[in-house]
């Protein structure tokens, strides 16, 4: 038996995980002290607050070493650098803000970086209730249609009276106790789950092909529905609460996940048809959606109006070249919402192009980690719901950062981990969690199948 | 601060940005050459399994299980001393992604030298060679065992 263990003991790269851990909190702190060394901010504060950073991400590394000690060692360090840098700008921006009160002798501006920090404590106790609770990601499947409810009544919670609240043109936000939270970002954790339960049990009918056009497997008519049901929500949700990036996220989702379920590439193609339609029909229909396509055609038509902060973002990325001019040292705060939605702008100014690479390089090991725990589960719903949460966080990924780069249309939605925002953050750590528990059931060893294969014969008093 | 000192730092810092990122990289290749024992049955990594070492009763009775056809033709699947189930259960010793095979479909015992087949109720039956196994059968080298679109036989 000993030695059954010893030749199995599979392993599991938990040092590897807490010594890049500690390697992406020092990230984090360099770029802390650039920003306080170029801008002459000296106040002391910021240290307790890196500190509390540090202590914290140590502590949820002892609890993934407890609670799911064979996962994936790669996904908290890059979502932990992230973070951390994503810290460093929002500190920066304090500052320029701070600067820019005083020249203008207007009252300080509250600096954002605390509540940040706050934000950061409670996604990472969320991730280490998430992990503690969800003992076997399998269980989720029972609650398939509790979270099909809970995301659509999230998704729908700030178009009711009173609590809701509009910010910039778009219903997301409520209100609650003077915190005032995005539901829409833990909707899409929710609808997660609800899509992976739905399709693990319908991806046999839905793979059925009803005939051949032009080479490629129609499926049948009748099974049509659920995309059409999704398609109606993510217009309804870009109609109410005119919300364009969470709108396209939500059907990208359900798209990948029906085609990593069915393996049907005409999915793929009605899917994108029906985005086709829907955005001609926005387009047609909505103002704010033409603006939109608009400025992303030409922004400079309108550089001073609506195609104010894109431009600024190209000015920023031009400013920042190949190696950025350094933390503290470009002027991010030009760009309007530099702290959330364009934060990867001011990363790109002060980074510059190497330093933007290798923010994308950290999303895309990320991503590659994600998909890695669904193609090694065993299980159907651990393949989907996996995939899923990949995609939730690889397409906002690239839907907002290809947005701010002018590659695709700009759709308000916030950088995973680097944004200042907290539901945000709190819904992507629940996500990590949801992944690290998932790997960890891909990468545990399976103590039956190892004693049935490797026992000698003989061992057995029979 | 000097001008040369922030340059200095400014590069510094992308150069300590790229070298977390390449050692999360080489942690990741690391990780993707490791053999991986724990995972599920393919042709590539069940070859890297070793074989069970030899013992006087296994030299005696078969050892392997190898698929013959079916979406996992080539895996061989070394039998030690206790009962396998064969199904399409995450839970199943094999598991066979495939409509035609039940959740526990099928159970291989051993008995002495043999390998005694059970149907543990399955839709669409298990079959030694042209007969359905309905009552616990011997599975003899040299006969093929076939679970929906799988077959397979004993080898020693």
């Amino acid at each position: 038996m000993s030695e059954t263990l010893n030749r199995y003991r599979v392993s599991t790269r938990r040092s590897a995980e807490l010594a890049l851990l500690v390697g992406a909190w020092l990230i984090g702190v360099f770029a802390w002290i650039l920003v306080d060394s170029a801008t002459g901010e000296t106040s002391l504060g910021g240290w307790t607050s890196l500190l509390s950073a540090g202590v914290l991400l140590l502590v949820t590394h002892g609890v993934v070493r407890w609670q799911a000690p064979y996962a994936d060692p790669l996904l908290l360090p890059s979502v932990a650098a992230l973070n951390m840098l994503g810290l460093a700008m929002i500190h920066r921006l304090d500052i320029a803000a701070e600067q820019r009160a005083i020249s203008n002798g207007s009252p300080m501006p509250t600096p954002d970086v605390y509540l940040q920090l706050t934000w950061m404590l409670v996604g990472l106790v969320a991730f280490m209730l998430v992990l503690s609770f969800v003992g076997d990601h399998r269980r989720l499947q029972r609650f398939t249609y509790t979270a099909g409810f809970a995301g659509i009544a999230l998704l729908f919670l700030p178009l009711l009276p009173f609590i809701g609240s509009e910010v910039n043109g778009a219903r997301l936000w409520i209100n609650f106790l003077g915190f005032t939270f995005q539901p829409g970002e833990l909707a899409k954790v929710a609808l997660t789950i609800f899509f992976a339960g739905f399709l693990v049990t319908r991806r046999h009918s839905l793979a059925l092909v009803h005939n051949k056009i032009l080479g490629v497997g129609v499926p049948r008519a009748k099974d049509v529905g659920p995309l059409l049901l999704v398609w109606f929500a993510a217009l309804l949700v870009l109609i109410l609460e005119r919300d364009l990036g969470t709108s396209l996220l939500l059907f990208g989702l359900f798209i990948v996940m029906l085609y990593v379920a069915t393996g049907r590439r005409s999915w793929v193609l009605i899917g994108g048809s029906l985005l086709t339609v829907g955005g001609a029909v926005a387009y047609q229909a909505f103002g704010h959606v033409r603006v939109r396509f608009d400025v992303w055609l030409d922004p400079f038509a309108d550089a001073n109006g609506t195609g104010f902060q894109i431009v600024q973002s190209l000015y920023g990325f031009a400013n920042g070249g190949i190696f950025g001019t350094g933390w503290g040292q470009g002027y991010p705060q030009l760009v309007p919402f530099a702290k959330t939605d364009f934060i990867t702008s001011a990363l790109g100014e002060e980074l510059g192009l190497m330093g933007l690479i290798a923010i994308l390089l950290l999303f895309a090991i990320v991503v590659e980690r994600g998909a890695r725990a669904a193609v090694a589960t065993r299980d159907p719903f651990g393949n989907l719901l996996a995939i899923g949460l990949t995609t939730v966080i690889g397409l906002q990924t690239f839907i907002v950062i290809g947005g701010v780069t002018r590659l695709v249309p700009l759709t308000g939605l916030t950088t995973p981990f680097l944004s200042y925002g907290g539901s945000s953050l709190v819904a992507n750590y629940i996500i990590i969690a949801l992944l690290i528990r998932i790997s960890n059931a891909a990468r545990a060893p399976e103590v039956t199948d190892a004693e049935l294969v490797l026992r000698p014969a003989g061992d057995e008093n029979d | 601060m000097s001008e040369l000192l922030l340059s200095i730092l400014r590069i510094g810092f992308l150069i300590a940005l790229w070298w977390f990122v390449l050692t999360v990289v080489s942690v990741l290749r690391r990780d993707l050459q490791a053999p991986r024992d724990a995972k599920p049955l393919t042709p590539a990594r069940s070859s890297k399994r070793p074989s069970p070492r030899p013992t006087l009763r296994a030299r005696k009775t078969s050892t392997q299980l190898v698929i013959v056809e079916g979406a996992l033709t080539g895996t061989s699947v070394p039998l030690g001393s206790s009962p396998i189930i064969i199904g399409r259960a995450p839970d199943a010793t094999i598991v066979l992604d495939d409509d035609f095979v039940s959740t526990h479909h099928a159970r291989l015992t051993p008995n002495g030298n043999h390998w005694i087949v059970e149907d543990l109720g399955s839709t669409n039956g298990t079959w030694i060679d042209r007969t359905r196994v309905s009552t616990p059968t011997v599975f003899r080298p040299g006969t093929q065992l076939r679970i929906g679109r799988t077959s397979m036989e004993l080898s020693s």
